[in-house]
């Protein structure tokens, strides 16, 4: 290798990617667009689900119930119907997941056996919603139920007895209040590079095929390691650019807390970057046309980084089978890695399986790319 | 520059073949130093593929093939450091300036600065490229983007050019530039091997290749090519060539009739014997106007009368 000819050829590249209109805004806009997109249209958080409230006593007991569903923010209460059959079309037209329905009777029985029950009712065409807000619902109830048992021994001049009552106390870490967005958005930033970084390597060969310099270039004596490092250098360059723009939106737009070292979060980012840009390389060799490149790129990055990567789906809940699928799914140990940077302040120590799998397929991409490319046009 | 006796390129038995195509069919040719040869013939004949073998981007499947006695078929890589090679399409890259694409090339063979520098100059001089040197590629003309090719392919100073029809669709004073540049090159010392559609060009070859269906079928110097062609060459200068070409087309003695333009080359087995006929049977189709004279044959004479076909 020499480092004349590498440096003409990433020169060259880099002038090149400089004067093309379409890199520059795959490289520019990309991040910033998608960010955006994924950034605030992805959010696992169930807030406001709608509900019905259909209260037969409508004393200042039940209303004071009716209040506490509105009053803990996770639901917003649409209607306050009458009838059942009310309820029935609520539900029916869409108009609520869950519709509540307090009996004429409800004080009183509460008042002479000391239980009374109220009844919901959910739509469950979608099961998470309905599932989420039924424990919305639950937890509304048990802080009803704490406050009428407080009142009630309050009123009889008695303590809390304390027997026969385990009292949890959640403690959430590394996401302290459950947002979300602080889980998601690291995973948008490994899906975001994966995208750009192949489908900008998917055209740089097949670009040099297209317009016929690719010809003349293989009749110098240029080598296939230099055709090859001098178009991932200035590639990477804008990778870890990229990847700084949506790191940085993360932590200062979204607010997702940084914990870990910076210089684990470069060594992961610099590993995946080799990574998607050596397949955007690999596409690009072997298929000759830009068009085709490109479609192949965006379809081995998108599909698995958004589906098996467990940048939303959480792989210890698929399948086995899809489970052991996922650990060839690259991008699956970035989304790790970043995940325990930015909330666990894990160090490369702690990382270090996600890691040895970025590293194993760092190696096997680059040596396949180095491979795949032969200065011969048949 | 060292001219030796050991032709600069030697191909024996070159072959190539694309699934059921047999393009090229066993050729043999040598090219000496300071020679300008010529590969002639219709498209398809198999010249381009010749070329690529001969710039080492494509394998042969069987035959030899040596470059200043390097054999580019195991070796391509040290037969590419001496090799100049300019494909039939344009190969630089248009969205670079002229200079640097011509500093591109020069770094790809390691040209020292200095005389990177020197060299530049002088082809863009050559050239009539002064003062573009800040255009981008793709915004020169024809005839400008085939002269930066070949200041490109020159700037390393190699052993032998490639040029594979690097003057078609090129405007006169564009080609003329060319042609004075590749004269001086072959006063160097360059093997220039050069396919070309121009019968104009191929006069001003040392030797040439006719090539036809994969094979070479001749191969000598214009002016003993024109000499084996059989027969005598009439030149047939008439308001109506069209008819002129119809109506001595199967006559006796007539062994080929060649449409030129405003005339038609009718090749005979016997001049002196055969003008007088040729006059009378012209009389008897109604065209006075003709007149008839010896000529001196062309390229593209010699190319029908030893392979039955036009060249392009």
């Amino acid at each position: 290798m020499s480092p004349r000819r590498l440096f003409a050829m990433v020169y060259k590249e880099a002038l090149q990617i400089l004067r093309d209109p379409r890199s520059l805004a795959i490289a520019l806009l990309m991040p910033l667009m998608q960010m955006g997109l994924l950034g605030y249209g992805v959010s696992l958080d169930i807030k406001h689900v709608p509900i019905c409230v259909y209260d037969q006593e409508n004393s200042q007991l039940t209303r004071a119930i009716d209040s506490r569903f509105e009053a803990a923010g996770w639901f917003s209460t649409v209607h306050t119907l009458h009838g059942q059959a009310g309820v029935r079309r609520a539900i029916d037209a869409g108009e609520c997941i869950a519709a509540v329905v307090i009996p004429v009777d409800f004080s009183r029985t509460l008042a002479a056996t000391g239980t009374a029950s109220i009844q919901a009712v959910f739509d469950a065409t979608d099961v998470n919603t309905s599932n989420i807000a039924q424990g919305y619902l639950q937890g509304v109830v048990a802080e009803v139920n704490a406050g009428i048992e407080a009142q009630w021994l309050a009123a009889h001049g008695a303590q809390a007895s304390g027997i026969g009552q385990i009292d949890l106390q959640p403690s959430t870490w590394f996401n302290e209040t459950l947002d979300s967005r602080n889980f998601i958005i690291p995973g948008v930033v490994a899906v975001i590079l994966a995208l750009i970084g192949a489908q900008l390597t998917s055209l740089t060969v097949s670009r040099e095929w297209e317009r016929g310099t690719m010809e003349q270039l293989i009749s110098t004596p240029v080598t296939a390691l230099e055709v090859m490092l001098g178009k991932l250098i200035p590639y990477f360059v804008v990778g870890m650019v990229d990847a700084a723009v949506c790191l940085g939106l993360a932590v200062f737009w979204f607010d997702v807390p940084f914990r870990g070292n910076l210089l684990t979060l470069f060594t992961a980012t610099a590993l995946f970057s080799l990574v998607v840009l050596g397949i955007g390389y690999l596409i690009s060799v072997r298929i000759r046309s830009q068009l085709a490149a490109s479609q192949i790129a965006l379809l081995v990055t998108l599909l698995p980084t958004t589906l098996l990567s467990g940048y939303t789906f959480p792989i210890d809940q698929m399948p086995r089978v899809i489970q052991a699928i996922t650990l060839i799914v690259y991008p699956r140990y970035y989304v790790t890695i970043l995940r325990g940077i930015f909330l666990k302040a894990s160090t490369l120590l702690d990382l270090w399986q996600p890691l040895i799998g970025l590293i194993v397929f760092a190696v096997l991409i680059v040596w396949l790319a180095a491979r795949a490319f032969h200065k011969r046009l048949d | 520059m060292n001219a030796s006796a050991a032709p600069a390129i030697r191909v024996r038995g070159l072959s190539k073949r694309f699934g059921a195509v047999q393009a090229v069919r066993g050729i043999d040719f040598d090219v000496s130093a300071g020679e300008i040869f010529g590969l002639v013939g219709p498209d398809g004949a198999g010249k381009t593929t010749t070329m690529r073998m001969l710039a080492g981007v494509m394998r042969p499947d069987a035959g030899t093939l040596s470059i200043d006695g390097v054999d580019v078929t195991r070796d391509p890589e040290k037969a590419k450091l001496h090799l100049s090679y300019m494909p039939q399409r344009f190969g630089l890259y248009e969205d670079l300036t002229v200079g640097e694409n011509v500093l591109f090339y020069a770094e790809l063979f390691a040209v020292p600065r200095r005389e990177r520098v020197v060299r530049s100059a002088e082809l863009l001089h050559a050239a009539g490229l002064e003062g573009f040197e800040r255009r981008l590629a793709g915004r020169l003309s024809g005839g400008m983007k085939q002269k930066l090719g070949l200041v490109c392919a020159l700037i390393h100073t190699p052993r032998v050019l490639l040029l594979d029809e690097p003057t078609t669709g090129v405007d006169p004073v564009s080609r003329r530039d060319f042609w004075a540049i590749l004269y001086k090159l072959r006063e160097s010392g360059v093997s220039i091997v050069m396919a070309t559609a121009y019968m104009d060009e191929a006069e001003r070859c040392s030797r040439l290749a006719l090539f036809h269906a994969g094979e070479v079928r001749h191969c000598d110097t214009p002016a003993r090519l024109k000499a084996a062609m059989p027969g005598a060459l009439l030149a047939v200068l008439a308001a109506q060539p069209r008819i002129v070409h119809r109506t001595l087309g199967g006559l006796p003695g007539v062994l080929g009739a060649l449409l030129m333009g405003d005339r038609v080359h009718v090749r005979v087995d016997d001049a002196a014997r055969r003008t007088p006929e040729l006059e009378a049977a012209l009389r008897a189709a109604g065209i006075a106007d003709a007149r008839i004279e010896p000529t001196v044959p062309g390229i593209e004479d010699v190319f029908v009368a030893l392979l039955g076909t036009p060249s392009t």
